[in-house]
């Protein structure tokens, strides 16, 4: 019983001060991402924000994100998924076995592929959701069977190259409608807008709040918070638009982010996802379906874990037996670096992005500055065991 | 008398709060010492001073055991002292034997090989001194609750305990097994083993107690002699809560209306063993504006019942129907059970009813998403009036709505629980034990929202292990034993002599 302690607030001390320690995981890691950035840029001597290599960043790390925004759906629900990366490599093969020795349209190959992937990601839920098998244990076994799959598939070799249209998903940029010269505008434009609309959706959000009663925020932080986003956006899209402009990956991503931002957040289906998470015991006495939605949380994975899957071999011009391998891991450790509780119910889709981008931009940076590959994996493996182990320390600080 | 223990002064500050305040507590050499207040009083912070919890030097003040002063700085410390704290959530390992779980930490043993027979041998002997009819090799998730504290208890006696405390221990007992646990104590006291008993039950207090101290906000109010005058329990908690409780239930004004849940021949097995029958056969009645008690004692299927009720939550091979207004009604899955107007407030509001990482806000629309979205975007601002309103409407003690669940005491995350069923906008609402745990003013105010329940024309059925509360808050009360419902009592007839006679006599022949 710690009644005493708790029920009566913490007297005379300023409410920024309260409000930055509650919060202080949030804003950390989007610190922590600027200091790497400012280190790294500094440590390559200006190599890392040049937009040639900041294009380099997006596609590198696109497959990453992609599937991180899954991986957050499957870790808030409780759950993990370890067979992402073998998916992956599997419907990459399938996508090279349609296309090039089938010769079906890439379209229609692309929508096959996703639907196997979402089918894949169904049937490994079923298990989890339906017969409460653990979910490491279908994910550990599917990762075995998907990479036996796709060496089958592949009988060893690596099959390409693509089409071009099917290549143009990662390698292909939107077109300037407005026929800038040297300078990307309609890539600008998009990302002015995207930046106005994020503004203006929180401040109306904000309104709204003082219209009933006083908002979490404090108004300090409200306006830097924003000025730092649409800043960052603006500035990221301008850089981009001075090389070639915004890769149609980006936009991808970018959709994606926004939308599963959006559902975690802001839909009846992500509240509940959130619930079954923190107490599955809980938010089934409250009339959730949480089988139903554990299903739903891997057939998507399955899907976004198929997507990543086409984006890497069109990439790559080719499927290759490599493909995926020990990707799952770089995925997981993106959501839980950018603060999602291995407990479950905790955790933001912006979070594992930021968290990918840190992976990412370590290993673009450390790449750079040539450090051996040795050394990227222990430092890799330092910075995510301090990421949680910040978690950790801050949540007995609070208690 | 000599005292074994005395505390002085006692002062101990968190950041901007005080929750201990120059508290003074003397326990006598073989005397059983209550010790109550309400939650937050500062009860349990008083026991972590005493136990070592809050080293030496984080306090002030000075505790002297055994005409000793002395400095504690872990529990192993106090431990080895004598004094040993018995916690409200007891802290044994399921499935380790009852001698595995006695002598953990403390094993008998002869350079690291554990000596199984002296082990089994001590066990009896310890065993037999509490009156507990077990094999030391049984393993405890076999045993229920009573009985575990009954070995918590048996623990304590391996470590030579002088000084037991005990935290709230019979809060999940039924009447029986609560006996039992208080004639054990009074029998300890006889051979030398002095207790602190911290408890809300004052009925229990009042059985064994010596003496009773009682905190308010920190500081100590007054300490009573039992055995000098009568203490009334309308003496203790007027000084808890600072205020006279005439009455410890609100007064009631509503009127019983039409019949509106009909429950038939209610049956459910048992989950894993499908031919025990848990719900044997039960049929009953809520009409709108009552408040129906179901009495029994732990185990008697009640909380089995209600969960079966409410969509199949509970149970296997269920059968039978319920209707609503006339109308039978699909109750087979939670969110039918919710949709046609039957809510279950849960006994464990921890593990069944808060997700405790989230905040207030996010815990009361939980089970009417519906209601705070616009199509599946939920909309915060509604979100945010309806928590509001809520906190207003039950007066939740809370930071704000953004406080986390796992940070308010027990009478607020009750209420927390209680304001998302009535978001639910229920017909019939079960509550399980709905007051357990939690103080007497909390108590009170959740008395006072069920009967505006009833007021408001809702049918409210109550299950509790504390007949006193039945009596003080329910129209009719139904008797459970053995998973059938052995008769009902309109609450001018009921009394807890008729049920307990109810449930010794029909139970008996039925088994």
């Amino acid at each position: 019983m710690t009644e005493a302690t708790s029920t009566r607030a913490p007297a005379g001390r300023p409410p920024i001060l309260d409000y930055l320690k509650t919060h202080v995981r949030e804003y950390g890691i989007l610190l922590a991402l600027i200091v790497i950035m400012a280190f790294f840029q500094i440590s390559t001597g200006g190599i890392l924000l040049k937009p040639v290599n900041l294009t380099n960043l997006v596609l590198q790390n696109s497959y990453v994100i992609i599937m991180a925004v899954g991986m957050l759906l499957v870790i808030v629900c409780g759950h993990i998924d370890l067979s992402v990366g073998s998916v992956m490599g599997f419907i990459g093969a399938l996508s090279a076995t349609l296309i090039v020795n089938y010769n079906i349209p890439w379209v229609p190959a692309a929508i096959i592929c996703l639907a196997v992937g979402a089918l894949i990601g169904a049937i490994q839920g079923y298990w989890i959701a339906y017969w409460k098998i653990p979910s490491f244990i279908v994910t550990l076994a599917g990762m075995l069977v998907f990479k036996g799959m796709m060496m089958a598939l592949l009988a060893g070799q690596s099959v390409g190259p693509f089409p071009d249209g099917f290549r143009m998903i990662s390698t292909g940029f939107i077109p300037d409608l407005f026929g800038g010269d040297g300078l990307h505008l309609f890539s600008l434009f998009l990302g002015v807008a995207v930046a106005a609309i994020l503004v203006w959706l929180s401040v109306r959000s904000r309104a709204k709040e003082q219209k009933h009663g006083t908002p979490d925020e404090p108004f300090a932080f409200f306006v830097a918070r924003n000025i730092i986003v649409a800043g960052a956006i603006v500035w990221l899209v301008y850089l981009l638009a001075t090389s070639r402009g915004l890769p149609n990956v980006f936009i991808i991503m970018a959709v994606l982010i926004a939308g599963y931002s959006f559902i975690a957040r802001q839909t009846t289906i992500g509240r509940r996802i959130y619930a079954v998470g923190g107490n599955q015991k809980a938010a089934k006495l409250s009339g959730i379906n949480s089988e139903r939605l554990t299903f739903l949380v891997f057939a998507n994975m399955g899907m976004l874990a198929a997507l990543a899957g086409l984006v890497f071999a069109a990439r790559l011009n080719m499927a290759t037996p490599k493909a995926g391998e020990t990707f799952e891991l770089d995925v997981i450790a993106a959501v839980f670096i950018g603060g999602a509780s291995m407990a479950g119910g905790v955790g933001t889709i912006v979070g594992a992005v930021i968290g990918a981008f840190i992976m990412g931009v370590m290993n673009n940076g450390m790449s750079i500055m040539g450090i051996g590959i040795d050394w990227q994996q222990m430092i890799k493996g330092l910075v995510l065991l301090a990421a949680v182990i910040f978690d950790v320390y801050n949540k007995t600080k609070a208690a | 008398m000599t005292a074994i223990l005395e505390m002085r002064g006692i002062t101990k500050t968190f950041p901007g709060v005080n929750a201990l305040d120059n508290v003074n507590l003397t326990v006598e050499q073989g005397e059983i010492h209550a010790l109550v207040g309400e939650n937050g009083a500062g009860k349990s912070t008083l026991m972590k001073v005493l136990s070592g919890v809050y080293p030496s030097g984080e306090y002030e003040g000075q505790i002297v055991f055994e005409g000793e002063e002395r400095h504690f700085h872990g529990i192993a410390d106090s431990e080895h002292a004598g004094i040993v704290i018995i916690h409200q959530e007891l802290a044994l390992v399921p499935l380790l034997s009852i001698a595995e779980n006695i002598f953990l930490g403390n094993e008998r043993a002869e350079r690291g090989i554990v000596d199984w027979s002296e082990t089994y041998r001590r066990t009896e002997e310890l065993l037999q001194r509490v009156g507990l009819k077990e094999s030391p090799r049984t393993k405890v998730t076999h045993l229920g609750l009573g009985k575990q504290q009954l070995v918590e208890i048996a623990k304590a006696l391996s470590k030579e305990v002088k000084l037991l405390i005990l935290d709230e221990p019979t809060s999940s007992l039924n009447e029986n097994d609560s006996q039992a646990l208080l004639e054990l104590l009074v029998d300890l006291k006889h051979k030398g083993v002095s207790s602190i008993l911290i408890s809300h039950k004052l009925n229990e207090i009042s059985q064994v107690a010596d003496r009773i101290t009682v905190l308010r906000d920190g500081a100590t109010v007054s300490t009573m002699d039992c055995h000098a005058r009568e203490i009334s329990e309308g003496d203790i908690v007027r000084d808890m809560v600072g205020r006279s409780l005439s009455d410890r239930f609100p007064k009631r004004d509503h009127e019983v209306g039409e019949t509106l849940l009909e429950v038939r021949n209610w049956t459910a097995h048992h989950p894993i063993h499908t031919d025990r029958k848990i719900v044997d056969d039960v049929s009953f009645e809520v009409k709108a504006g009552e408040v129906v008690g179901i009495a029994g004692l732990m185990g008697a299927g009640r909380t089995e019942l209600a969960m079966s009720l409410f969509g199949k939550s509970y149970g296997d091979r269920i059968s039978g129907e319920v209707y609503l207004r006339g109308q039978k009604v699909d109750v087979s899955t939670v969110e039918k059970a919710i949709a046609s107007g039957i809510c279950y407030a849960t006994e464990d509001r921890k593990q069944y009813g808060l997700v405790l990482d989230q905040t207030i806000r996010r815990n009361i629309p939980l089970a009417n998403l519906k209601g705070v979205a616009n199509g599946v975007v939920v909309d915060d601002h509604k979100e945010r009036i309806v928590a509001e309103e809520y906190r207003k409407a039950l007066a939740i003690k809370c930071s704000g709505i953004g406080q986390k669940t796992v940070n308010l005491s027990g009478g607020n995350q009750q209420k927390v629980v209680l304001s998302k069923w009535l978001y639910a906008e229920p017909d019939i609402l079960i509550l399980d034990e709905p007051t357990r745990g939690i103080d007497v003013g909390a108590k009170y105010e959740i008395y006072t929202i069920i009967n505006d329940l009833a007021r408001q024309g809702k049918g409210i059925i109550v299950i509790s292990s504390e007949m006193p509360e039945l009596l003080g808050t329910c129209d009719r009360i139904y008797v459970m034993n053995k998973g059938q419902f052995l008769g009902q009592l309109p609450i001018a007839e009921a009394s807890q002599e008729k049920i307990m006679s109810m449930i010794l006599q029909k139970g008996g022949m039925a088994a």
